[in-house]
């Protein structure tokens, strides 16, 4: 039995969580409270993976992204290897599908932060950007960790975009989740229960992590 | 700290009614007295620059902070002025030294900035709480912190919205006495926002009674 697809997708979900952090967090401070103009379409495109069946999601990352699309040959261009059918490819997937748990998390959190504290830090000397950094960050955080946990598990087990996007290749591309289908499909039960028990535990544990990081509270 | 007076005059819907009020408020402690609603915290606010009124002046010292006919919006964080909220709005991840030390500016660091807060701890009477959160301290430490932090930023204006409110008659005379003693001491103009007649009177040099937004009458207490 191969541990390679674990350690792939190990490695993939956390490379996909950062992106995802970086990216969540700036899109959750933009919607959070403030009026941007078309914020609420933004929101909606970016929450909804959550909903789309993951058939769409890969033909638009494939449209986008493929090959002979403008950023596929650009990023072909520049790193001399494709995105689609590629590692990159299931970092794409992962992103993606971790990135609308990350922004309502980290949304509802900010939002969370009572105004008035950043409003004492603006009396206090503080720019906008400081008062996010040192107030509304801060207290935000425990909620916003969860969302990336939660991330983090979903970007572990997607499987529909990234057999898309990034394919089945064994020992390249094929992440826990595509191995599990791989296994079953060609009867090798032990190795399918045994990463999917994997899986299991990693998702009940990111879920109970979650549960207890929005639990968490300041002062006492 | 200079014996320079503020300026007010600002006006701003507040959907009720507009608020209409011109102040001109001298070093010392000007109470803003009015019943809840009546547009003492909007006032406030427009002069520590949260909210933006729609028309008049908002100056101190020569320097204009607010003036919409010029469209001179100086933001919170130049205007140098501290308020102390009716929450206290201490932030809830940050001891209570770091909670004064947030004000002092990011100039001055190191053991200097140390130093500073110590000195407005202990002004304050705090300094024996300084390694604790917010959520861990009585009402009046939480009051003498916010104090603290206020007066660390070093202001020309210091604004108190409803600051005494949740402490006990003895506490809120208590503190009254320090914030009278500070502002004294500074030579800085101060106001204090309240509902409460007995406070008022025993805080102010002058009270400014207010209603519906507008301004009914000026009393010079100590005069």
């Amino acid at each position: 039995m191969s541990f390679a697809p674990l350690f792939l997708s190990l490695e993939v979900a956390s490379i996909a969580v950062v992106i995802a952090g970086a990216c969540g967090i700036g899109i959750a401070a933009l919607l959070a409270g403030r009026k941007l103009p078309g914020g609420e379409l933004l929101d909606g495109i970016i929450t909804a993976p959550m909903v789309l069946p993951p058939t769409v999601l890969g033909y638009y990352v494939l449209v986008l992204c493929g090959r002979q699309s403008t950023i596929g040959r650009a990023f072909e261009s520049l790193t001399g290897a494709p995105i689609v059918f590629s590692v990159t490819g299931a970092i794409l997937a992962a992103t993606i599908g971790a990135l609308p748990l990350v922004v309502l998390s980290a949304r509802a959190a900010l939002e969370g932060v009572d105004p008035t504290l950043v409003r004492a830090a603006r009396t206090l000397g503080a720019t906008p950007l400081r008062a996010f950094v040192t107030v509304e960050l801060p207290i935000a955080l425990p909620a916003i960790a969860a969302g990336l946990v939660l991330g983090f598990a979903r970007a572990l087990g997607d499987f529909g975009v990234t057999l898309m996007v990034a394919g089945d290749i064994p020992g390249r591309t094929q992440t826990a989740s595509l191995a599990i289908y791989d296994a079953i499909s060609s009867g090798r039960e032990r190795e399918a229960a045994f990463m999917s028990g994997v899986l299991t535990l990693v998702g009940v544990l990111a879920v109970y992590t979650a549960r207890r990081l929005t639990r968490r509270r300041h002062g006492i | 700290m200079g014996s320079e007076a503020l300026h007010v005059d600002v006006g701003l819907s507040l959907g009720r009614f507009a608020l209409d009020v011109a102040l001109e408020v001298p070093p010392g402690i000007t109470v803003l007295f009015g019943p809840s609603g009546s547009g003492k915290s909007t006032t406030l606010a427009a002069i520590a620059g949260l909210v933006r009124p729609v028309r008049g002046r908002v100056a101190f010292d020569g320097t204009t902070w607010f003036d919409a006919e010029r469209h001179v919006d100086v933001p919170p964080e130049r205007r140098r002025v501290s308020l102390v909220f009716q929450s206290l709005a201490l932030f809830p991840h940050l001891t209570t030294e770091d909670n004064v030390a947030y004000g002092i500016d990011p100039g001055i660091r190191g053991r200097a900035r140390e130093r500073r807060a110590l000195a407005g701890m202990e002004r304050m009477k705090v300094a024996h709480v300084a390694r604790r959160r917010p959520g861990t301290l009585s009402g009046g430490e939480a009051q003498r912190v916010a104090l603290a932090r206020a007066l660390a930023r070093d202001p020309c204006v210091l604004l108190l919205d409803e600051a005494f409110s949740a402490l006990d008659a003895e506490l809120r005379a208590e503190l009254g006495a320090e914030v009278r003693s500070v502002v004294s001491e500074l030579s800085i103009p101060a106001i204090v926002v309240t509902h409460d007649r007995s406070e008022a009177r025993s805080l102010g040099e002058r009270i400014v009674s207010l209603r519906d937004g507008r301004v009914l009458a000026t009393d010079d207490v100590r005069g």
